[in-house]
């Protein structure tokens, strides 16, 4: 084991021992900020393997984490209010399944167009079907518009209850612990080589035989489809969707946690949504403008510090683990 | 002999400029044929139109009696074609001994394998020690790409060719930069891997190029004026005229 997954360890321990204690002592706010917190890491985690292993920025992973949360709200809503009698459960696997099956096929449709621009017309181009899906949401008064829609039921799963927050918070850290150790498996795989090999020079990688657009196209949909699991999660903790979910400012702030906490390690995105959570509730205390020294503090971490907050705790820069 | 690559009339413009301009040219089997010309007489676009990453305007280009002018370039690499890169080419943030691995491993098919680390293949790392140990870096394997040196980049870039087992060697200015006493190492290198595959060779470094080559082609504004062996082309006297006398 390298540092890094050390440092990553070693904020799961945490992350698994905290929010317990969190309920033992009647904190209920810090347990949510946990659950949050946790949820996040899973979304953050599945933008890194695309941005930090693959190159590849996406300004539009907050399109996966709203369709992901809608893929629970929706058939929720049918339930209680009838009709789209097809979907109209609560059973968590179908709803979860539907989370997964949906946002691996947007990004699916959307990577096979996005992954033929590079750079800066890539930035643009996945975040613009990221708005597409946000103004769809939008339109759809059924579902609340812009309101938003209350998830009346949170999903049902067999022997654990997510109306128990820490039942809740055991899920979600269950999950992103496999989501980690997942990303881990990929990376260090032949297909992660070829993945950040394609990062690094695909002039090369395609004179040698690897069709990269395949392969980037793979990632997409492999952390598309993570991120709207992650969504899934986030809809059962707030129990309120709203297209506000999915605006590209919540885009932004996923690229923040991967890029604080160290693009293409493993800590790095849990460190990033632990520091960009904390920031966020300390800094908001002070003032309303709480973005101004956020951003700042973002400044200082691009300029100063290679390999984001992970690279500076494991005393080395992030590239390549 | 029979030709491993053929390319009939081919020609590139960007904007106004012709880069290639109605080229033609041949390349045996199992010979080293070098590839001369002054600054901007278009080399490494036509290498980049052999390799697939850039594609002609017109004309055709013949690997093995196939057409492969609009082929692109992941696929023309598993038909046994490779190339070095003029600008160094590698992937920086990986070892030495990953770059290797990943040519070896584009030759044993598809790499949509998600379970198994790269690093525990035995078999592969050991290959790749092989291929480094050809070129003289295999105490370096573990390196980090980028904390290595110029001259060492380049050779790395022919074990990377090496590692494709290619049959037909596109080779961009593998002396670029290099210093005098790296040159003749370099030089040492091609020698030893001539002949056993068919070798395009752009170079400026004159005396590798007469050195080395079996046959050589002048390259003038996209046009190739002359072809033949190093004596013929050093008694050319067009090419004397628009090239060697300048130098």
């Amino acid at each position: 084991m390298t540092r890094q997954d050390w440092i990553a360890v070693i904020m799961l321990a945490l992350l698994a021992v905290l929010p317990p204690l969190f309920i033992w002592t009647g904190q209920y706010f810090w347990m949510d900020l946990a659950t949050r917190l946790v949820i996040l890491a899973i979304a953050a985690s599945s933008l890194n393997l695309v941005l930090g292993f693959g190159g590849l920025v996406s300004f539009g992973h907050a399109a996966f984490v709203g369709l992901g949360a809608y893929a629970v709200g929706i058939p929720a809503y049918h339930w209680l209010y009838g009709g789209m009698d097809a979907i109209a459960v609560t059973n968590g696997f179908t709803q979860f399944g539907l989370a997964i099956g949906v946002t691996a096929f947007f990004a699916l449709i959307t990577g096979m167009i996005c992954l033929r621009t590079r750079g800066v017309y890539f930035i643009m181009i996945t975040m613009a079907f990221a708005q597409m899906i946000y103004y769809g949401i939008v339109s759809i008064e059924e579902y609340g518009g812009d309101d938003g829609l209350v998830i009346d039921t949170r999903s049902e799963f067999p022997l654990i209850d997510l109306d128990d927050p820490l039942q809740l918070y055991g899920l979600c850290w269950v999950s992103l612990l496999v989501v980690v150790l997942f990303v881990r498996m990929i990376v260090r795989s032949r297909f992660g080589m070829v993945l950040q090999g394609g990062k690094g020079n695909e002039e090369r990688m395609a004179t040698l035989g690897y069709n990269v657009y395949a392969y980037q196209l793979v990632a997409y949909v492999i952390s598309g489809a993570i991120c709207g699991y992650a969504g899934a999660l986030l809809g059962n903790f707030t129990t309120f969707i709203s297209p506000e979910m999915m605006d590209w400012t919540r885009s932004g702030e996923l690229m923040f946690m991967v890029i604080l906490g160290g693009a293409s390690t493993l800590a790095g995105p849990i460190i990033g949504a632990t520091m960009f959570i904390v920031l966020e509730e300390v800094l908001s205390s002070w003032t309303v403008y709480w973005h101004l020294p956020f951003g700042l503090f973002l400044i200082l971490v691009v300029l100063y510090i290679r390999g984001g907050l992970t690279g500076l705790l494991s005393g080395k820069k992030g590239e390549g683990e | 002999m029979t030709q491993i690559l053929r390319v009939d009339g081919l020609n590139k413009s960007f904007g106004g400029i012709t880069a290639t301009d109605n080229l033609t040219l041949g390349v045996e089997t199992g010979e080293l044929h070098a590839i001369i010309g002054p600054n901007g007489a278009g080399k490494t676009t036509l290498i980049g139109q052999l390799s697939g990453l850039q594609f002609p305007d017109t004309g055709r280009i013949t690997y093995k009696d196939r057409d492969i002018t609009r082929l692109p370039a992941y696929r023309r690499a598993p038909l046994g074609i490779a190339r070095s890169f003029q600008i160094t080419s590698l992937v920086m943030e990986m070892s030495v001994i990953d770059n290797v691995t990943l040519a070896l491993r584009a030759k044993q098919g598809h790499s949509f394998r998600f379970i198994r680390a790269v690093r525990k293949d035995k078999a592969l790392r050991d290959g790749a020690l092989a291929l480094l140990d050809r070129v003289g870096l295999a105490d370096k394997a573990d390196r980090p790409t980028v904390a290595l040196s110029h001259g060492e980049h380049r050779k790395m870039e022919i074990a990377i060719a090496l590692g494709a087992k290619a049959e037909l060697m596109l080779l961009d200015e593998p002396m670029a930069g290099l210093g005098a006493e790296e040159s003749v190492q370099m030089v040492e290198l091609l020698r030893s891997i001539k002949g056993r595959h068919s070798i395009l060779l752009i170079e400026h470094d004159m005396d590798a190029v007469f050195a080395l080559a079996d046959r050589i082609s002048v390259l003038v504004y996209g046009h190739i004026i002359a072809t033949g062996t190093p004596d013929e082309i050093r008694a050319n006297e067009a090419v004397q005229h628009a090239y060697l006398g300048e130098e």
